[in-house]
């Protein structure tokens, strides 16, 4: 009897609702495309359970904290189980918005000029200060989250400086530290990309517009009320630039498997870089499944893919992973 | 801009998108509701569940009892029946609302799928979108949805600690006349409100049906809560004191079962008549086994005497959040002391937004409810909903404690920024969803 690849999903973060609609599209993919397949959503039961019986690959659909900071696949390589998509120093890294930024700017790829605030901050210093020097830097609109997370929970668009103060409380109630970003005004796209031990690919770029013009929570996951356009309609050139910062992205970062970047297309065709996501969204209105659908290939087949390419690298690698 | 080419794709991910009835319009995803599923995890103290705790429930009782009905009667339970309810339940349910002062024939009773239906099936009989139906501030948030469903417009008015306030009802009344809208019922839970938690007294109860009687509104009572009283004798219903103006509704999800919905409406006999038609309409019938099993139940087992042990076990859960909200909340927190129910209304330090700390509260593994999903105004920001139902009074008090951080952690915060909180609507501005309630687990 083979043993299953298991569809990790649920946790204990905000996003716990989004990632057992993932894990569960996920898995049925995955079926489909005749994988045996587990589902189970991590508790204290897990590491006996992997024990006792070590899954054949996990496929971590556990977004948020615990599930994309690293901190899941890092107990994954100390059971030595192989997982689909990056390991853990590079989720920590990817996961956090200001270190990815940084980062991906190292290589030359534009990202929305931004600070980076812990509350902390905000306390010592006199927020009414310390938000007019942003204001008076940054200019307005901006954008201000979370420095950690997604499904945009905690995103606000500001435009007036009087609703920054209520921005920032939002933003902290989800995380100690919040990064305020000048907005880009442009097309707001979505570039998965791919590596199933062939080289990291990017898949056609999504272009999303929602109805109320913020691609919010209720945007995410209310059907009907955001317009995919798959691939996007920008030129051509401006479509291989957003494949090319995306597979940059994943690149630099140390990516593995499966990664998407969300990016800005400006009036003037520059690529901007926003985040990276290392479990990005399989709902029923998630972009990579879109995307996926997009360029011809079936869920299940890419997802069957991926877990090959996990499995086989951590057999050459050994049960440590890097990355 | 490139032109599209064949092979783009546009796409919205729905293809109904455009076919969906005008009432749909709010029923979205909510960040809020997400949260919630969080709440379910063992790891997280949940004050935000209003789910009966049925426990101590003599499951081998009830299981003997289901197992008779199929052996004995299972071509009757398996089959449909009447779509105005078992005729023997409808007489237990009368045995049941005389503890209250009701005195009905078991003709005048709708038996609904929990009185959830019920609601659904009032308002189904009675209004037309933009009719107006007054309910309390705050009110059950799913009977909002259901008004909210047909298009209705809420009226919201005030309560204090002896239920709704005359006078609120008085101008509610005033001003909607005076705009030309139709009034179409009162929606009121006089015991034990959900989320209030408060009781409205006798004299109250007698103010309110002069107002209803003088103005000509009909009553709509909701009153699933009217037995977990926890000093004394149940309150006299409205309905005790008013046949013709009050319609009336009943349910075993909190005395008995949940799982099994099965509720009631008491109405005057050309209302129920329309109930009937509409139950048949929506259901063809309320389920006839599950009807006949809470009868089994009735007839085989004490159940008053089981009554009597919930309301013992919520009295201490109850006294257990009390205590623990006297010894633990910061001093500019506000609650009330329920006499029955599941649940506490907290109001919140000036300037702190409940619905905007909830995510705060679910990292610190302890949930509730925002006051917003009580609402259908987009008031409330400032209260949340304790319920004290579920968790064991340990838990309960422990939840306590983490909210209490919770609650520290957004002063400090709020003080910090001089955050206005409660993210106060502008005049005329609407609330952008309506569907940041608990979903069935937790209303």
């Amino acid at each position: 009897m083979t043993r299953p690849v298991v569809v990790l999903a649920g946790g204990l973060s905000h996003e716990r609702d989004v990632s057992l609609r993932s894990g569960r599209r996920a898995a049925e993919a995955l079926r489909a495309a005749g994988v045996e397949v587990a589902e189970r959503d991590v508790d204290g039961t897990l590491l006996a359970a992997f024990t006792a019986e070590p899954p054949a690959c996990v496929v971590p659909m556990l977004h948020g904290e615990s599930g994309e900071d690293g901190a899941i696949r890092e107990v994954l390589d100390l059971l030595g189980v192989p997982y689909v998509g990056a390991g853990p120093a590079a989720c920590r890294t990817a996961f956090d918005k200001p270190v990815a930024k940084t980062l991906v700017a190292g290589v030359g790829i534009s990202t929305p000029e931004s600070v980076v605030l812990p509350h902390e901050t905000f306390r010592e210093l006199g927020a009414q200060d310390v938000m007019a020097a942003v204001v008076a830097r940054l200019g307005l609109p901006l954008v201000v989250k979370p420095a950690r997370g997604g499904s945009a929970l905690g995103c606000t668009l500001v435009s007036d400086e009087a609703d920054l103060p209520d921005a920032m409380v939002d933003a902290f109630a989800y995380g100690p530290v919040a990064l305020i970003e000048r907005f880009v005004a442009g097309t707001e796209v979505a570039v998965p990309v791919l590596d199933d031990g062939t080289g990291p690919r990017a898949l056609p770029v999504v272009a999303i517009r929602a109805d109320g013009g913020i691609y919010d929570y209720t945007a995410r996951y209310t059907a009907g009320s955001t317009e995919f356009t798959v691939p996007a309609p920008l030129p051509a050139d401006v479509l291989a630039e957003c494949a090319r910062v995306a597979v940059a992205a994943h690149e630099v970062l140390g990516l593995r498997e499966l990664s998407r970047s969300d990016l800005i297309v400006a009036a003037d065709g520059s690529v901007a870089f926003l985040e990276v996501n290392v479990a990005p969204g399989f709902t029923e209105t998630s972009l990579v499944p879109l995307s996926v659908e997009a360029a011809g290939l079936d869920l299940g087949d890419v997802l069957a893919s991926l877990v090959r390419a996990a499995s086989a690298r951590d057999v050459r690698a050994g049960s440590r992973a890097a990355g | 801009m490139a032109p599209d080419s064949p092979d783009v794709s546009r796409t919205r991910l729905d293809t109904y998108v455009d076919r969906y009835a005008a009432r749909t319009q709010g029923m979205t995803a909510s960040e809020i509701r997400a949260l919630f599923a969080v709440a379910s995890r063992p790891e997280v103290v949940s004050l935000a569940g209003g789910m009966p705790n049925i426990s101590g429930l003599p499951l081998d009782v009830v299981g003997a009892a289901i197992a008779d009905l199929v052996t004995q009667r299972g071509p009757v339970a398996l089959q449909y029946s009447s779509g105005q309810g078992d005729p023997t339940l409808r007489e237990q349910i009368c045995e049941v609302m005389a503890l209250e002062g009701i005195e009905a024939h078991p003709d005048d009773v709708v038996v609904t799928v929990g009185s959830q239906q019920a609601v659904d099936l009032v308002t189904r009989v009675f209004c037309d979108p933009g009719d107006v139906v007054i309910c309390e501030a705050p009110s059950y948030v799913g009977a909002l949805g259901v008004f909210k469903a047909f298009q209705c417009q809420v009226v919201h008015a005030e309560m204090d600690a002896d239920g709704l306030v005359p006078d609120a009802l008085r101008q509610a009344i005033a001003a909607t006349r005076a705009a030309g809208k139709t009034i179409k019922f009162l929606y009121t839970i006089p015991s034990f409100h959900n989320p209030a938690g408060v009781t409205m007294s006798a004299p109250r109860r007698a103010e309110i049906l002069d107002i209803c009687r003088s103005e000509g509104v009909l009553i709509l009572e909701d009153n699933p809560y009217g037995l977990l009283g926890f000093d004394g004798e149940p309150m006299r219903a409205l309905r005790a004191d008013e046949a013709e103006g009050v319609i009336y509704l009943g349910s075993f999800s909190k005395t008995f079962s949940p799982g099994l919905r099965v509720g009631w409406a008491l109405a005057p006999h050309a209302v129920r008549e329309k109930l009937v038609l509409a139950q048949e309409s929506a259901t063809l019938c309320p389920p006839a086994f599950n009807q006949m099993a809470v009868s089994a139940y009735l007839q085989a087992h004490d159940w008053q005497g089981q009554v009597k042990q919930l309301r013992e076990m919520y009295r201490e859960r109850r006294d257990a959040m009390i205590e623990a909200l006297h010894d633990l909340m910061p001093a500019a927190c506000r609650w009330n002391v329920p006499h029955g129910g599941f649940f506490v209304w907290m109001s919140l330090p000036p300037g702190i937004d409940a619905k905007a700390m909830l995510p705060r509260a679910v990292t610190a593994r302890v949930a509730y409810v925002p006051g917003t999903a009580f609402f259908a105004d987009g008031f409330g920001s400032g209260s949340i909903r304790l319920s004290f139902c579920y968790p064991t009074p340990e838990r309960i008090r422990e939840g306590v404690r983490r909210l209490a951080g919770v609650l520290e952690e957004e002063m400090e915060l709020r003080a910090t920024f001089g955050a206005t909180g409660g993210h106060a609507l502008r005049l005329g501005e609407l609330p952008r969803s309506g569907y940041d309630g608990p979903g069935t687990d937790l209303s």
